[in-house]
């Protein structure tokens, strides 16, 4: 059986080797942080291997989380008050690129949709083979499928060296910096939110304005809630663990019965809406705005704000008809 | 109610644009103890949490497999594709986009556009040279600006939309891990997947939409400048 552990130390592996090669790059001022980060990063993986055993106590060796935790704050002063830097990346020039471009035409989408076709196989033929961990088929697919396309790629585009993919791979990742991290950072800070009572809190104010059993107002309090709280915070992953803690869990679900993959997936898509409305959500409204040189930096969030708007309704009239 | 303060810090740090990490780090830390947690219950919540979601950054194993494709003109010839669709006008050209850009990100190829990637240099001059084509003349400064702004918009939603269609994404991933790991549940992400699949299909009929009114909205106001701008003609003079 093929665990889910394994793939996270190929990763953990490939962010070590990454390390390595961001160390002895001299274009890159901030080298030695930078590989201090991103090695830290990739030993939390097989790391957390140990503290997951011990959560879930399902055998296995076991690790303390307490020093997982002093390195996650290493983590963050490394990526907070920019120790992360970037090397000139190795790549090649434009009028390489269009000669490849011309030389292997559309056979360069073969290899990118190799990853979803694997992760797809994984996840519905052969979920039930017994060859995956169960409840993992969709990620182990998702590793499984970038093996794939990495060896079909390299056939490919005729590239022999594997260097060649892990220094583009690190030049990408040097390019995102601590944008990577911010993910599972956002999903450490909601279930410190669910672990310290703020959904309960939350949700408190909530039902003591709203009435018992009106479905349609729990809906609308979830959805709107979840809109709301991402033009506050600028995204939907932090809203999402707070506003399902107050009122899609324990109202949505738990009291009114509601079909648990739909209240969830819809009500992350009304976080979504509620980030094509806000300033706060910069990367993904400001910075175009920068990038395409705007007067109005607000531009393309007065071009958003209607799509979004309507959206948030499409998302509560779905939820309140399809999901109980 | 004093762990709500927890949630001050998140807004305070945004609006103030501090560092994202910084501002995530504090407001656990805050809201943990203001949780009555010890500093080392913190740590540890902190590492539990940590080991727990890892599933949400696995999606930096593509990474290498994309930057070699890029090595070898991924953009470029996903820029010739584009580059076929010649005759078109502003908005349909941005719809047809938004459709593109929706089923590759639902393929999770969500890295193949955006603003820097595609919009800049792609889309925007593309979608400004439509609009040129078939209203006959230049564009005047303000109606330049809404076409770029639409243009970064379709980008957007189309991301937005078309993401939660693909399994394993950061979001999806984000739900199971949060409500598998709270809730002790076993929910899939092909079936949060399913349920993605009716808003991006709204969200494409609604700002597809308005992509289309915008080419007429452009029409309508180049039709008047030009009609302004021959107003202070003296009657009866020859053009």
């Amino acid at each position: 059986m093929i665990k889910v552990e394994w793939l996270y130390w190929l990763i953990g592996l490939v962010f070590v080797v990454m390390a390595f090669q961001m160390a002895a790059d001299r274009s890159n001022p901030k080298r030695w942080t930078s590989a201090a980060f991103w090695g830290l990063l990739g030993l939390t993986f097989p790391y957390g291997t140990g503290v997951a055993n011990a959560t879930a106590g399902n055998g296995g060796w076991t690790l303390p989380a307490e020093p997982l935790g002093v390195a996650v704050l290493a983590l963050i002063v490394l990526a907070g008050f920019n120790f992360l830097g970037k090397g000139v990346p190795v790549t090649t020039t434009d009028a390489q690129r269009e000669a490849a471009a011309t030389r292997l035409g559309s056979k360069i989408f073969i290899p990118a949709l190799t990853i979803p076709l694997v992760a797809i196989v994984c996840a519905s033929v052969l979920d039930e083979s017994g060859l995956f961990e169960t409840g993992k088929a969709t990620l182990l697919g998702l590793g499984l499928g970038c093996i794939a396309a990495l060896v079909v790629g390299m056939l490919v585009t005729g590239e022999k060296k594997v260097s060649v993919p892990i220094q583009s791979g690190r030049s990408m990742l040097e390019a995102m910096g601590s944008a990577l991290l911010l993910p599972q950072l956002l999903a450490v800070l909601g279930s410190i939110f669910a672990a310290a009572g703020v959904g309960t809190q939350v949700g408190d104010i909530v039902n003591g304005v709203l009435p018992d059993d009106s479905r349609y107002l729990a809906v609308i309090a979830y959805c709107v809630g979840m809109f709301l709280f991402t033009v506050i915070m600028g995204n939907a992953f932090a809203a999402f663990p707070v506003m399902t803690a107050a009122i899609g869990w324990p109202v949505l679900i738990q009291q009114m019965h509601a079909n648990e993959p739909a209240v969830l997936a819809i009500g992350m898509l009304a976080g979504f809406a509620g980030t094509l409305c806000t300033p706060m959500a910069a990367n993904f409204n400001i910075v175009p705005a920068t990038l395409l040189e705007l007067k109005d930096q607000y531009g393309p969030i007065k071009a958003q704000l209607p799509t979004g708007i309507a959206l948030l309704g499409c998302c509560t009239v779905i939820m309140a008809l399809f999901a109980f | 109610m004093i762990v709500l303060l927890g949630v001050v810090v998140v807004i305070l740090g945004f609006v103030t644009r501090r560092n994202p990490v910084l501002v995530v780090g504090v407001a656990g830390i805050v809201t943990g103890l203001l949780g009555r947690m010890s500093p080392l219950e913190v740590l540890a919540a902190f590492g539990r949490s940590f080991a727990d979601s890892r599933s949400v950054t696995v999606y930096a194993i593509v990474l290498p497999v994309i930057g070699l494709l890029e090595r070898y003109g991924l953009r470029e010839q996903a820029r010739n594709l584009i580059g076929r669709l010649g005759k078109l006008s502003a908005g349909r050209f941005l719809t047809v986009y938004l459709l593109v850009r929706q089923v590759t990100a639902a393929f999770g190829l969500n890295s193949i556009g955006g603003p820097a990637q595609t919009v800049r240099p792609l889309v925007a001059p593309m979608a400004e040279a439509a609009a040129e084509r078939s209203t006959g003349a230049k564009l005047p400064d303000r109606l330049r600006e809404k076409v770029r702004s639409y243009s970064a918009s379709a980008d957007t939603v189309g991301v937005f939309f078309g993401e939660d269609c693909f399994i394993a994404i950061g979001s999806i991933l984000l739900i199971t891990g949060f409500v598998n790991s709270t809730y002790h549940q076993e929910i899939e992400p092909t079936q949060l997947a399913l349920w993605a699949i009716p808003l991006a299909v709204c969200a494409f009929v609604i700002h597809g939409a308005r992509l289309l009114v915008m080419d007429r909205q452009l029409e309508r106001e180049m039709a008047l400048a030009a009609a302004e701008h021959e107003l202070p003609l003296p009657e009866g003079a020859d053009k």
